[in-house]
Order: structure tokens, then C-alpha cells, then sequence
């Protein structure tokens, strides 16, 4: 990678205090790192190997011809948040209104953002669920506030237990992140197992900032909305988006469902910051809600099976790995190597060209453990997994 | 033990897209035991569920060989007490035929026949099947290139867009 220096004349400072304080993302070392390989096998891929439905693409490339390029209203176009709200209902029985308690964002990543700065003030401590997805912390704190992990691990199959939540929650504790079906362990928590958590946060009263956006890809029990449960929906922003579950990564199209307070004051900084989400992704997205639902079957059929291929293929490999109930995720253990996931991610890739992404880039309760994508296609996951074998077996102690 | 009817749609689906697929690696797609996807495959043979394991070839490619296709409309007159049946069961015995399907609309049975010359066609239609007594008249179109077929896009790379490593 190249280096380069910037000399400057600048007597004041010129970065921001929370950002120099944060460090860039392990991921996006490791994938300097990979880019380099030729003939990489990739299982570090957060993303779908579908491409966008051709219905979705096709709205979308209609809305273009038809001239709808102008701006929508910050909140995103009504049809879409009532479709939204729909689906909501319909899915996981949690009802919005469209008018007030929804906002089409770009990306979950940015109704991550608008959810802990409308909410979070400097000073407070928001707990993690960790492992988790690499931006919570970090927007943490940017927003000036204090990222509080609360460690899950294989011991509890990486959920998280009313027990480790509560030893982690102090005076300034505000809010918690969830994030189930979970990257990049894969974990599911149910019904029962939320309600814990559930109530450890209205003992707190804490907000509770749940993404959902794998909430389709939980192949073995039906999804249970976080808002849905007893007591829930006034303290829960639900977040979730298009990627995951429409194949959409490009497109940056997710939403936030959550008390009118809350999507207000959010609705402030999304009005000054993105002005509103891109209008011919929302006409896709629209479509994606009205005639996907087919689809989202099939692929998730699809990564059912590729999930229990790469199960049993890494624990014949010699890598403990237990059965992730969502996402498409497997996030074996790498104790039998010796090695910590850090070095057997890298030796992996420089001695058999596979990628994967060492388990402690997601935070504590990641270490010893590597995550591998199974959303590629089945040729690749077999030399994949054949490769890891030889590797384990190599350094096996 | 036995699979269950829903794996059993889920191997079905599968296989219908990746015939080749061996059967320890079909066992951990669906988490069941090799043996027991052995014999459920065997079964819905055995049921005529599963009918052949075939590839889809783009012929066009396979440049030692001519290869020619053609969709026929055919008229027929149907037969007391077996309609259609009877007529197609003949027609669908000639080795040229392909495909064969009873239609709605302005004709009765579509015929697809393929064959290595465009001769061997129009030899077919008019020595074999324009003379079947039920045979009113036939239209014939000749497959000029395949896009799709069986669901499979023909001619289109399949590029892997996507980053090596992201979140």
C-alpha cells in the first residue's frame, strides 16, 4: 500500500479529536492485504453474491425513464414508508406509522449514526454486543460518547445473557446496540432469550438500537423484532435496510423504525447531512417490498444449505464450528492451529489464498475465532474448505 | 433415517439446477446423513420425480457439430375418448422431438425438434409428421440463437463484482 505524507503549514490542528481518536476499521487493513492476491478465494465478503433482482433494477431503471429525479421528502417517498410499514406488520407484527415513525436513511449504516447521535449525549455509555459489526463502536464514539463492550462468546453460543449485560451497566449507561442474526458470529437470539434483555432494559431504562437488517437470513427460528416484545416499541429504534435480504448493497437504501420523538430529532440531522435518501434506489426499493418476497426465498434456501455445507466441511477441517442459526456467517474457532486469528487469517491467505477476516476485528469475544462468508457460490466454498483443511492439518498442534 | 419431505423439496431444488453435484457434499448442504440422501435420491428415481440428470450445452460453441432447432405449431384433429393423447403420444416417440407440450391459443401442440441440418428438419416434417392423419397443418420456425433456456442465461459472464474483504 502506499504511503504518503502530508507536509502542512497549519499551525492549528486540522483533524477532529474523535476522529483521530479512533483507529480504521481491521477489515480494511485486511483488505489491503487480500487486494494484493491473485486467485484469492474470498470468504470475507459481508455482502451477497446475488446480483439485485432484475424486477428491483428494472423499477428502478423505470423511475429513471419515467423522470423521477428530483429530491423526495427527507423522510423518503410515502409510498415506500407505508410499503415499510407494511412489511413491518406483516412480518414481525410491529406497527409505524409512516408518517411519523419512519425514515428511508442511505443504508443501515447511516440509521446507525442518526439513531446514537439524535439520542446519545457526551459522556454517556452506550453498551456493545460483541462480536459485532465494526461501526458501532467507532460511531460511538464520534458522537462523543463511550462504547461499553459487553462480551459473548461460544460458551453461550455468542448470545448475549441477561447476566453479562447487567455486570456491564453503570450510572451514565444510556443505550445498547443489538445486532441479531449477529455479524459475524451468526448467532440468533429468540423470542425468550430477547425478552431477558428486554427486561434488563426497562429495569435501566435503556434505549435499545436494534438492527435487524439479516432479520430475513434466520434459517432455523422465525425472526422476533426486538419491538415486538412486551413493553418494547417506545424504547426501541429498529434499524434495518435492503442489502441483506434484496441482494441492494450498492444501492445504500435502509430505514429506521421508531417512536415519533426519536425519528424526529433524527429526521433533523438526516435533513441537514444526506437531504434524503437517492431517489431511484427508493423506487427499487419499493418494488423490492411489493414483489420480493419470492425471491428473498430462494436466496435464503440458498444460503441455508451452503451454511450447513461450510459447518461441516470447517469442523471436518479440524475448525470448531458451531451451527449459526443467521446470516450468512460461520465463525469458527482456529484454537486447534495455535495460532491466534489474527496470524492464521493472514498465514491463510499467503499459503493457500483464502481470505477470511480475523474474529477480533469485530471486538472482544471475537479473538480465537475467524469470520467466513458463505455467500459465494458452492465451487468456491468446496476449494475453500478444501484448502482450509490442508492448511489446518499442516499446523495443526 | 428417512429425510424429511421438506429436505426433500430442498434436494429437489438443488439437484434441479446442479445434477453433478456428489452426494457427500449434498449431505452437509441439507445436514443429513450421505446414506440417507443416497436413498432418497434412489426413491424419487424410483417415483419418476427425478427423470434424468442432464447439462445444459450451448451448442453453439461446440463447433465439430451443426446443430439446428425448430419450434413447430401443429393443427390436429382430436380423437374420440383420448383428445390430444393419442396423436401426441405418437409424435413424441420420434426421436427428433425434443420437447413437446398441448397449447392454448390458435394452434394444439408445440413441437420442438432438433437435428443437425436444416434438411433433417424440413425432412421430419414433412415425411413424418405433416403425414400423421390427425396432422392438420404445421408451422415451422427455426431457432435462430438462445438467449435462455431452462433458466440459464446464455453467453453471460458470470464476474464476481464484489471486494475481496468488506464489513
Amino acid at each position: 500500500m502506499k504511503q504518503h505524507t502530508v507536509q502542512t503549514t497549519t499551525k492549528k490542528k486540522r483533524l477532529s479529536r474523535a476522529v483521530s481518536s479512533i483507529e480504521p476499521s481491521g477489515i480494511r487493513r485486511f483488505f489491503d492485504l487480500a487486494a494484493t492476491m491473485e486467485d484469492c478465494i474470498s470468504l470475507g465478503v459481508g455482502e451477497p453474491d446475488f446480483v439485485t433482482p432484475w424486477n428491483v433494477r428494472e423499477a428502478s431503471m423505470a423511475s429513471l425513464e419515467q423522470g423521477y429525479t428530483s429530491y423526495t421528502s427527507n423522510a423518503g417517498m410515502i409510498e415506500l414508508r407505508t410499503a415499510i410499514s407494511g412489511y413491518m406488520f406483516d412480518r414481525f407484527g410491529v406497527g409505524y406509522d409512516p408518517e411519523e415513525e419512519i425514515i428511508v436513511t442511505v443504508g443501515a449504516s447511516e440509521a446507525i449514526d442518526l439513531a446514537i447521535r439524535a439520542t446519545i449525549d457526551p459522556g454517556d455509555e452506550v453498551l456493545v454486543a460483541t462480536p459485532a459489526f465494526v461501526s458501532y463502536e467507532p460511531l460511538v464514539t464520534m458522537s462523543g460518547a463511550v462504547p461499553v463492550p459487553v462480551p459473548t462468546d461460544a460458551s453461550t453460543d455468542f448470545k448475549l445473557t441477561k447476566e453479562r449485560l447487567e455486570a456491564a451497566i453503570t450510572e451514565r449507561s444510556r443505550a445498547i446496540i443489538l445486532s441479531f442474526p449477529n455479524n459475524p458470529t451468526g448467532a440468533v437470539m429468540n423470542d425468550v432469550e430477547l425478552q431477558a434483555i428486554a427486561e434488563v432494559a426497562e429495569a435501566h431504562d435503556l434505549l435499545v438500537f436494534s438492527d435487524e437488517i439479516y432479520a430475513e437470513l434466520s434459517y432455523d427460528t422465525p425472526h422476533t423484532a426486538f419491538s415486538a416484545l412486551n413493553r418494547m416499541r417506545d424504547r426501541t429504534v429498529l434499524i434495518s435496510g435492503f442489502s441483506k435480504a434484496f441482494a441492494m448493497t450498492g444501492w445504500r437504501l435502509g430505514y429506521v423504525c421508531a417512536p415519533n420523538d426519536i425519528t424526529q430529532a433524527m429526521l433533523k440531522i438526516h435533513q441537514y447531512s444526506l437531504m434524503c435518501a437517492p431517489t431511484p434506489a427508493q423506487h427499487g426499493a419499493l418494488e423490492a417490498l411489493r414483489n420480493g418476497r419470492e425471491t428473498v426465498e430462494k436466496m435464503t434456501n440458498s444460503y441455508r444449505a451452503r451454511r450447513n455445507y461450510i459447518v461441516h466441511a470447517l469442523n471436518e477441517a479440524g475448525l470448531t464450528c458451531r451451527f449459526p442459526g443467521g446470516s450468512f456467517y460461520a465463525f469458527p474457532s482456529v484454537e486447534a492451529t495455535g495460532m491466534d486469528d489474527e496470524t492464521f487469517a493472514e498465514q491463510l491467505l499467503i499459503e493457500e489464498k483464502v481470505a477470511v477476516v480475523p474474529g477480533s476485528v469485530f471486538g472482544k469475544g471475537g479473538e480465537g475465532h475467524v469470520r467466513c462468508s458463505y455467500a459465494t457460490s458452492m465451487d468456491a466454498l468446496q476449494t475453500a474448505t478444501a484448502r482450509i483443511e490442508a492448511f489446518v492439518q499442516r499446523h495443526a498442534q | 433415517m428417512a429425510v424429511t419431505k421438506e429436505k426433500e423439496l430442498e434436494l429437489i431444488r438443488i439437484l434441479e439446477h446442479h445434477g453433478r453435484i456428489e452426494t457427500d457434499v449434498l449431505a452437509k448442504m441439507l445436514d443429513e446423513n450421505e446414506d440417507d440422501v443416497k436413498n432418497c435420491m434412489k426413491k424419487l428415481e424410483d417415483e419418476k420425480i427425478i427423470l434424468s440428470y442432464g447439462a445444459i450445452i450451448d451448442w453453439n460453441k461446440v463447433t465439430t457439430e451443426d446443430h439446428i432447432a425448430a419450434m413447430i405449431d401443429v393443427k390436429v384433429t382430436p380423437q374420440r375418448e383420448v383428445g390430444f393423447d393419442e396423436v401426441a403420444a405418437r409424435i413424441q416417440r420420434f426421436p427428433e422431438v425434443t420437447a413437446l407440450y398441448l397449447m392454448s391459443g390458435t394452434y394444439d401442440l408445440s413441437v420442438m425438434v432438433e437435428g443437425q441440418t436444416m434438411e433433417g428438419v424440413a425432412r421430419f416434417v414433412s415425411n413424418k409428421l405433416s403425414t400423421l392423419d390427425a396432422v392438420l397443418s404445421t408451422t415451422t420456425h427455426f431457432r435462430l440463437k438462445k438467449y435462455k433456456h431452462d433458466g440459464v442465461i446464455f453467453n453471460q459472464e458470470e464476474k464476481d463484482r464484489r471486494m475481496v474483504v468488506s464489513p
